[in-house]
C-alpha cells in the first residue's frame, strides 16, 4: 500500500506495521503529529495497542520501560527539550537492556526557543547506550522504525531513530507501507528471554555492588559491538524482502573523489544534488552519508575515507568548546590510518536552529575545503551574520 | 494445633509467608513489617515496583531479593507511571489477575514523584500505590521531606531550624483526584491493614494506601517501640485510620480512646527539643484536623 505521508506520520505507520503493543508518549512540537497519528491508528482499530497518555516525557520513557519489562513491544517519540527531560530514563532503558524504539524529531535546544531543526538534542544523548540512526526521507523513517525493532530485539538495546524537524517531520512524500502481515514475516512477535513473570519471579535493577557493576557495563558494550553487524544484516534482509535498503553509511558517487562531504539527515539530500552539479563541472567530489551514530561504524568509515585528500564534515550541531560532533567522531575513526592515506578532516558548522543549508552553502563548503589550510579547518562556521 | 485454629478466628492475617528472611532492613523497621503483611494478603500473583527508597535497599543486593515476587526497581520519581505501565503491558500481553503494586517512600511519593503520582491517579491507572511514610528521607540519612511533620528534627532541619512547615496531607490530595479508593493504615493494626489491601485488590483503577511507618534511627525511637509508636499515632489522632471511596465517601476505620499527642511525641527523640507550648501547638493542630476529618465524614453520611 502506498500513501502520501509526512515524516511524522511515517514514523507512526512504522510503529503500526511493527505492531507496537504499548505507546507511552507526550506531545511536543514538532513531534506532535506522530502521537496524533498513533492515537488515530489506535482509535480506528488499525493498531491494537494501549496508549498511555502521560504527563511528561520523563514519564513517557518510564512508561515504555515498565511496559517493555512485561514483554510488550513499546514505542514513543519526542523532540528537543522532551528528549533532554528523558535523559535519566534513557540511561535506565539501556542499562535495563530493554529494546524500546523511539523516534526523535531533531529540534534545537532552548533558550531562546527554537522549534526548528538541529542535532544537538539527539547528539547530547550519544553516551546513554542507545543505538542512533539518522534518516533522510519519509520512506527511510518508516523502514527504519521496522528495522529498529529487529535490531533492538536482537541485541536487547534500545534504538532511537532521528528525523529533521519540518524538513522531514512536516513534509509530505509518497511512502510505501508494507503492512502488518508482511512486516510480521520480517519481524516476528517480541519474545524476551526474561520479563516480569509471577510464575518465575526475578528482581530487576536492584543494588549492584562494586564487584559486579562493571560486568553489566561490559555486557552492554559487547551487545553494542554486535549491534553493528546486526544492523547491517537487518538492512540487507529488509532490502531482500521489501526492496529498500540504506546501509549504516552510504557512499554517494565517491568512486575516486579527492574531496568528500560527510553529511547526515536531510542535508544529505541537498548534498546529492550539489555533488551531481559539481561532478558535471568536473570537480572530484563525493558524499559519505552517516546513518548510524552508535555504535559508530568506524571500520566502514575508515575504509570509505582512506586515501582521500580531504573530508569536509557538515555538522548541524555544536559541542561547545570542542566543535562539530560528527567531525570529532570521523577524526577519531581515522586516527589509526597511516599518515600517507589519512585525509585532512575539516569541521563545518551549518544550519543550527533550522537555518537553511542550501545548495549554495554546500557548494561553498566543497570549494572552501579545497583552498583552506588544515590548521584553520578545525571548526569553520558557515553563513554567520556580521 | 487445636488452640491455633481457635486463635485464627481472631485475625484476618494469612498464615502464608511470601517475603523471605534475609532482608536488610534496620531492626524495628515499620516498612519491613508492612511489606510482610501486605504480601501475605497480596499473594504470589503480584509484581512490585520500587523507586529509590529504603525498600530499594531492603530487598537485598543483586542477585538476592527478599520479596518473593517479581520486583522491578525504577528511577526515584517514576513509581506511579512504572506500575501503571506494567499494568498496561500485562493487559496488552493478555495477562490477567496480577496485582501491580507501587511501593514508595514519602519522598518518592510526596516530593520528587508527586507529579507522576497525580498523573497516574488522574488516568486512573489500575494499580495499588502504597506510600510507606517514615516522614523524611531516611535512606539517605534523615533529611526533611514534605511529609516531615511540624516541629521535627532532621539533619536538614537541625537545632532551632526544626521543621517549620506542616506535613502534606496525602490522602486529602489524592481524594481530590476522585480516585476509587484511598486509605490509611499502620502495622499496629494488622487486621485493618490487611482488610484495606483486600479492598484495594478487589477495586478497579487507582488505589492508594498510606502507611505510617516508624523508623527507629530516623525518629530517634527505640526499636522495640515501632508498634507502640504506630498505635499512639492512631490513638492521639496524629494519624487517624480511615478510608475514602470515590474521593468523597469518608469512613473512619476505628475510633480508639483518645490519647494526648505528647505521649506520641515522647516516644521519639526527633521531637525532644520542643517546649511544652510547642507541644500544645501540635496538640491544637491535631485536634483541628480531627474536627475537619469528622466533618467530612458527616457530610459523607448526610449525602448517603
Amino acid at each position: 500500500m502506498q500513501k502520501v505521508l509526512t515524516g511524522n506520520q511515517s514514523a507512526a505507520w512504522g510503529a503500526m506495521c511493527a505492531q507496537a503493543q504499548v505507546v507511552s508518549a507526550y506531545p511536543i512540537t514538532p513531534q506532535t503529529t506522530i502521537i496524533e497519528e498513533l492515537a488515530d491508528l489506535v482509535a480506528k482499530g488499525l493498531l491494537d495497542a494501549k496508549f498511555i497518555k502521560v504527563e511528561s516525557e520523563h514519564s513517557a520513557m518510564a512508561g515504555c520501560i515498565g511496559a517493555q519489562a512485561t514483554g510488550a513491544r513499546t514505542f514513543t517519540a519526542t523532540s528537543s527539550q522532551g528528549l533532554a527531560l528523558m535523559h535519566e530514563e534513557l540511561h535506565w532503558a539501556a542499562l535495563a537492556r530493554l529494546p524500546i524504539v523511539m523516534a526523535d524529531v531533531n529540534r534545537a535546544m532552548a533558550p531562546g526557543w527554537s522549534i526548528w531543526t538541529d542535532q544537538n538534542d539527539s547528539l547530547s544523548q550519544r553516551d546513554t547506550g542507545w543505538l542512533q540512526f539518522y534518516c533522510e526521507s519519509n520512506q527511510e523513517v518508516l523502514d527504519t522504525v521496522i528495522q529498529a525493532y529487529k535490531i533492538a530485539e536482537s541485541v536487547d538495546l534500545p534504538v532511537m531513530l532521528v528525523l529533521d524537524a519540518f524538513f522531514l517531520s512536516h513534509t509530505y512524500e509518497a511512502v510505501e507501507i508494507p503492512g502488518q502481515e508482511a512486516t510480521r514475516k520480517y519481524l516476528p512477535p517480541y519474545k524476551p528471554s526474561i520479563y516480569l513473570d509471577v510464575k518465575d519471579p526475578h528482581a530487576f535493577g536492584g543494588i549492584v555492588p562494586q564487584d559486579v557493576y562493571m560486568e553489566f557495563r561490559y555486557k552492554m558494550q559487547v551487545a553494542m559491538n554486535e549491534a553493528l553487524d546486526v544492523s547491517v544484516k537487518a538492512d540487507e534482509d529488509y532490502k531482500a524482502m521489501f526492496g529498500r535498503g540504506y546501509g549504516v553509511i552510504e557512499q554517494y558517487r565517491m568512486d575516486d573523489a579527492d574531496t568528500i562531504l560527510v553529511t547526515s539527515g536531510t542535508v544529505a539530500s541537498t548534498t546529492r544534488a550539489v555533488i551531481d552539479d559539481m561532478k558535471a563541472k568536473g570537480q572530484s567530489v563525493g558524499m559519505l552519508k552517516m546513518k548510524m551514530l552508535r555504535p559508530f561504524p568506524a571500520d566502514l568509515v575508515r575504509e570509505a575515507l582512506e586515501g582521500r585528500k580531504r573530508v569536509a564534515v557538515l555538522d548541524r550541531n555544536i559541542c561547545p568548546g570542542m566543535g562539530g560532533i560528527w567531525s570529532q567522531e570521523i577524526r577519531n575513526a581515522l586516527y589509526h590510518t597511516p599518515e600517507s592515506k589519512r585525509p585532512d578532516v575539516y569541521g563545518y558548522i551549518v544550519g543550527l536552529g533550522g537555518r537553511d543549508v542550501t545548495p549554495e552553502v554546500i557548494e561553498k563548503i566543497a570549494l572552501d575545503v579545497q583552498e583552506r589550510p588544515i590548521k584553520d579547518g578545525e571548526q569553520v562556521w558557515i553563513g554567520l551574520k556580521e | 494445633m487445636q488452640q491455633l485454629a481457635h486463635l485464627k478466628k481472631f485475625t484476618e492475617v494469612a498464615d502464608r509467608e511470601i517475603m523471605h528472611s534475609g532482608h536488610v532492613a534496620c531492626p524495628g523497621c515499620g516498612a519491613a513489617l508492612a511489606m510482610r503483611l501486605a504480601l501475605k494478603t497480596l499473594g504470589r500473583d503480584t509484581i512490585i515496583v520500587f523507586p529509590a527508597c529504603c525498600w530499594a535497599v531492603i530487598d537485598g543486593p543483586f542477585p538476592y531479593s527478599a520479596s518473593g515476587v517479581p520486583v522491578f526497581q525504577v528511577a526515584f520519581e517514576t513509581a506511579a507511571i512504572s506500575a501503571g505501565a506494567i499494568s498496561a503491558g500485562l493487559e496488552a500481553t493478555g495477562k490477567k489477575g496480577i496485582n501491580v503494586v507501587a511501593w514508595a517512600g514519602d519522598g518518592g511519593t510526596m516530593d520528587i514523584g508527586f507529579g507522576q503520582l497525580s498523573a497516574a491517579a488522574e488516568r486512573n491507572d489500575h494499580i495499588i500505590y502504597v506510600c510507606y511514610d517514615n516522614e523524611a528521607y531516611m535512606n539517605t540519612g534523615i533529611q526533611r521531606s514534605s511529609a516531615t511533620p511540624w516541629g521535627a528534627w532532621t539533619t536538614t532541619t537541625p537545632g532551632k531550624d526544626f521543621k517549620q512547615e506542616h506535613k502534606k496531607n496525602l490522602v486529602e490530595i489524592m481524594a481530590a483526584h476522585r480516585i476509587p479508593y484511598a486509605a490509611t493504615a499502620t502495622v499496629a493494626y494488622p487486621d485493618d491493614l490487611v482488610r484495606k489491601f483486600r479492598k484495594a485488590m478487589s477495586t478497579e483503577g487507582f488505589k492508594l494506601i498510606h502507611i505510617f511507618s516508624p523508623c527507629p534511627p530516623g525518629h530517634k525511637a527505640l526499636e522495640k517501640d515501632t508498634i507502640l509508636e504506630s498505635r499512639y499515632a492512631v490513638e492521639s489522632r496524629v494519624f487517624p485510620l480511615y478510608e475514602v471511596e470515590r474521593g468523597t465517601d469518608y469512613k473512619l476505620s476505628m475510633d480508639p480512646p483518645k490519647r494526648q499527642v505528647n505521649d506520641y511525641l515522647a516516644l521519639q527523640g526527633r521531637f525532644k527539643h520542643l517546649t511544652s507550648e510547642q507541644r500544645m501547638f501540635i496538640q491544637h493542630k491535631v485536634e483541628e484536623e480531627w474536627i475537619r476529618l469528622r466533618h467530612r465524614m458527616r457530610v459523607s453520611e448526610a449525602m448517603g
